[in-house]
């Protein structure tokens, strides 16, 4: 066999060809992680805002929070299921909270984006263990006070400690500010129900979130809620709610970042051709004396092909190298599922890794199989002569 | 000429380095022109915006209603000339992924504002007679094979239960921005069951939509309706339907921009396969180039030489890939037609996808013409490969 060193020492001595044809695949690859990234990190945010213990209740075919409706007759129902989870004192481990949404000028450019104001009670804590005061304390008066997730006090005016912002003609003084744990909920302003309600006009609860004695409960509990004819209501698990809530948004992302990394990557197997039929073209004669030496047709064709894959491993692995700093990014964009604006970041995992370096050996193979052919079958007679 | 013919053959010389280059270069070609095309189809609400529309809404979010009696206060307002209103029903057809937008309007008025739908008179007169009524888009109509008459029924999300409608009439817009995938129906139907069912609910609309007489007074005449209703429990806030529209396009900025910044990747795809073509030419030709400068051949002449082949390799990738823009923008338009109404490529983007080959081109040859004026004739004529 011809040995592999000879494949990297000529990629190192056309150092201008070898150089471009390695940075075309890696703007590839980075394009093609970059997207996967994009919706892991929006899946992983809204997968972890549920809590796997959690089931949310909201009204039937509403979809989201947003939409639904929950009188106060159907709660007290809800709340008197017998396998709800309570406390020593014997309240439900139940949260009835108000979902709006209210539009605010985000700082950086003063346009305004819809922001989740949910009021919640004193269970809404509780249910979620990931929220977290990281600064500041909780209202004292609820009439005035609101809590804000950190990173919708960092992206929206009036939302930082000690900041004002006004809604529900009223003016809240925003006294606490609360870290979710990378979650949804770090997009959202928290404050009392009652205060909610009172402020929006809305008697009535968007949704009930809350935890069974038993999580093997669930498909009774179900049963029962959605059986009942007083309740049109849908019971869901949190986590498969929030699931379903990144559907639109992250098909949407999928489609668009495999169609661009497919034509593209045509591009760069195009690319990866040329140069490896010029490194065929140039060497015809080396070709000749290895061949003359006794190499065989076979090892000819595997060293070439060698050569395609390291380069556009190369290229896969600085590709992926751009794209890991991708993962200090932040990026917020409505959600077109709930309609409320979202932060996540582009979140790079081992099968990302995986997949990126493989989509890169792929191009490699497509783009250096047909030179290396050419490269085999070279008569050795006519290449010595070249 | 002869230079040209000239130009011609060298870029001739390796079939299929440039063959492969020439499609390369027209793959990224269409790549960008078809990113610019989405990016286009996504502002079409804004470009379907009339001047002399405003919208006004709930101050506090779109989610709240505003009460209907404030139509006539605003219709007082001097400069307002007409009015008309409506709300998002959000239905579910059969599965929530069969998504289309459907509002509840006030028909007459709705139609009188919005004269870019066009619907046959019978078709109106029909619908207007029809509480049930419902007018369709004429790509909704494509998209489910309905027909005037089929009755259709809809899951209402934000107003709970059944709901049985009969399409009544189809529209069509005036002009291509113009949405084709709307489902608008009776306010009237809405109402009535909401004052039966849940009476706190009745009487409240999304969203009014004014006329005004003078489009240069509307930040004025927004100003005013919206001082109406100042410290009232509905305050409002009015815009023109572009900042409205844009509002909602500027939700999913960041989307906008990150396909913006793909297509200036592609760009440096582009870039890439055709520099790398251009490094191989001028490495082959070092010998070739310091033959011609003995036969008297000057610095421009070189240039012009490799400067030459390189545009016409670029200019043949754009209108390659500016032919297989065409063919894949019809099809993705057609595909994509429920989704993106607007999705059409347009003249500028196919002249922008070949300006950029164009300086893609120019670009590409700096390094070779460098290299071919720098290399000294004694040392070109000994190089031996």
């Amino acid at each position: 066999m011809i040995p592999p060193s000879y494949a990297i020492r000529n990629i190192a001595k056309r150092k201008i060809t070898s150089t471009l044809t390695i940075l075309g695949i890696s703007l590839v690859v980075f394009v093609f992680a970059g997207s996967l990234m994009l919706s892991n990190g929006l899946h992983e945010t809204l997968v972890a805002t549920g809590h796997p213990a959690n089931v949310t209740v909201i009204r039937r075919a509403s979809q989201t929070e947003v939409q639904s409706i929950i009188n106060f007759d159907q709660a007290q129902v809800v709340k008197s299921a017998p396998e709800m989870s309570r406390d020593e004192n014997g309240n439900p481990y139940l949260a009835n909270e108000v979902y709006v949404l209210i539009s605010l000028p985000k700082r950086a450019t003063g346009d305004e984006a819809n922001i989740v104001v949910r009021g919640v009670n004193d269970m809404s804590m509780a249910l979620r263990p990931n929220v977290k005061l990281i600064e500041g304390r909780m209202w004292q008066d609820p009439g005035s006070e609101i809590i804000a997730g950190r990173s919708a006090s960092e992206r929206y005016q009036g939302c930082g400690i000690g900041e004002k912002v006004r809604f529900g003609a009223r003016d809240w003084t925003v006294v606490g500010l609360f870290d979710a744990g990378g979650t949804g909920y770090e997009s959202e302003i928290w404050c009392d129900i009652i205060q909610a309600s009172d402020a929006f006009r809305r008697p009535v609860y968007s949704s009930l979130t809350l935890r069974l004695a038993d999580t093997s409960q669930f498909d009774s509990f179900k049963a029962r809620i959605e059986n009942d004819p007083r309740l049109p209501l849908d019971v869901k698990r949190e986590k498969d709610y929030y699931a379903s809530q990144s559907r639109t948004i992250s098909t949407f992302i999928n489609v668009a970042g495999t169609v661009i990394s497919f034509i593209f990557s045509l591009g760069a197997i195009v690319g990866a051709m040329i140069t490896m039929y010029a490194a065929v073209a140039n060497r015809t004669k080396e070709i000749g004396t290895l061949r003359a030496l006794g190499f065989s047709r076979f090892s000819v064709l595997t060293v070439f092909l060698f050569e395609a894959l390291i380069i556009s491993l190369t290229g896969g692995l600085v590709g992926v190298a751009a794209a890991y700093f991708l993962n200090f990014l932040q990026i917020s964009t409505t959600n077109w599922d709930t309609f409320s604006e979202l932060a996540f970041n582009f979140r790079l995992s081992s099968s990302i890794l995986i997949q990126a370096l493989i989509f890169s050996l792929v191009m490699g193979l497509l783009g250096g199989f047909l030179p290396a052919v050419r490269a085999s079958r070279l008569r050795i007679v006519e290449s010595l002569r070249a | 000429m002869k230079v040209l013919k000239l130009i011609w053959k060298n870029a001739g010389r390796h079939k299929l380095r440039s063959v492969l280059t020439v499609l390369g270069l027209a793959l990224a070609v269409m790549a960008f022109g078809l990113i610019r095309t989405f990016i286009d189809a996504w502002y079409a609400g804004a470009r379907a915006a009339a001047p002399d529309r405003l919208v006004t809404r709930h101050a506090v979010s779109i989610i709240f209603t505003l009460p209907i009696a404030y139509r006539e206060q605003i219709l007082q307002v001097p400069g307002v000339k007409d009015i008309t209103y409506g709300t998002w029903f959000g239905g579910i057809y059969v599965d929530p992924k069969n998504f289309f937008p459907q509002f509840a309007v006030e028909p007459e008025s709705f139609f009188r504002v919005y004269p870019e739908y066009v619907v046959p008179p019978d078709q109106m007169q029909e619908f207007l007679q029809d509480r049930r009524g419902v007018i369709v888009g004429q790509s909704l109509v494509d998209r489910f094979g309905w027909k005037v008459g089929d009755p259709i029924s809809l899951i209402g999300t934000i107003y709970p239960g059944d709901w049985q409608f009969v399409i009544r009439g189809v529209y069509y817009g005036e002009n291509p921005d113009i949405d084709e995938t709307a489902f608008i129906f009776h306010f009237t139907y809405l109402d009535e069951r909401m004052r039966q069912e849940t009476p706190g609910r009745a009487g409240q609309i999304g969203w009014y939509i004014l006329r005004i007489d003078d489009p240069s007074r509307s930040a004025e005449i927004g100003a005013r309706v919206d001082s109406r209703y100042d410290n009232s429990w509905a305050e409002t806030k009015t815009e023109t339907e572009k900042e409205f529209a844009m509002t909602f396009i500027q939700m999913s900025e960041a989307i906008i921009i990150g396909l913006r910044i793909v297509s200036y990747l592609i760009i440096g795809v582009i870039f890439l396969v055709l520099a790398n073509t251009m490094a191989m030419t001028a490495r082959e030709r070092v010998s070739e180039n310091a033959f011609m400068r003995t036969l008297g051949f000057r610095g421009y002449h070189l240039t012009g030489l490799i400067l030459g082949e390189s545009i016409v390799i670029a200019l043949m990738g754009g209108l390659v890939g500016s032919v297989l823009l065409y063919l894949v923008g019809t099809g993705a338009g057609i595909a994509l037609s429920q989704f993106f109404p607007g999705f059409a490529v347009t003249l500028p983007t196919y002249l922008g996808s070949v300006l950029a080959a164009l300086v893609i081109g120019i670009a590409a040859s700096i390094f070779p013409v460098t290299r071919a004026l720098r290399v000294n004739i004694v040392d070109g004529l000994r190089v031996v490969d």
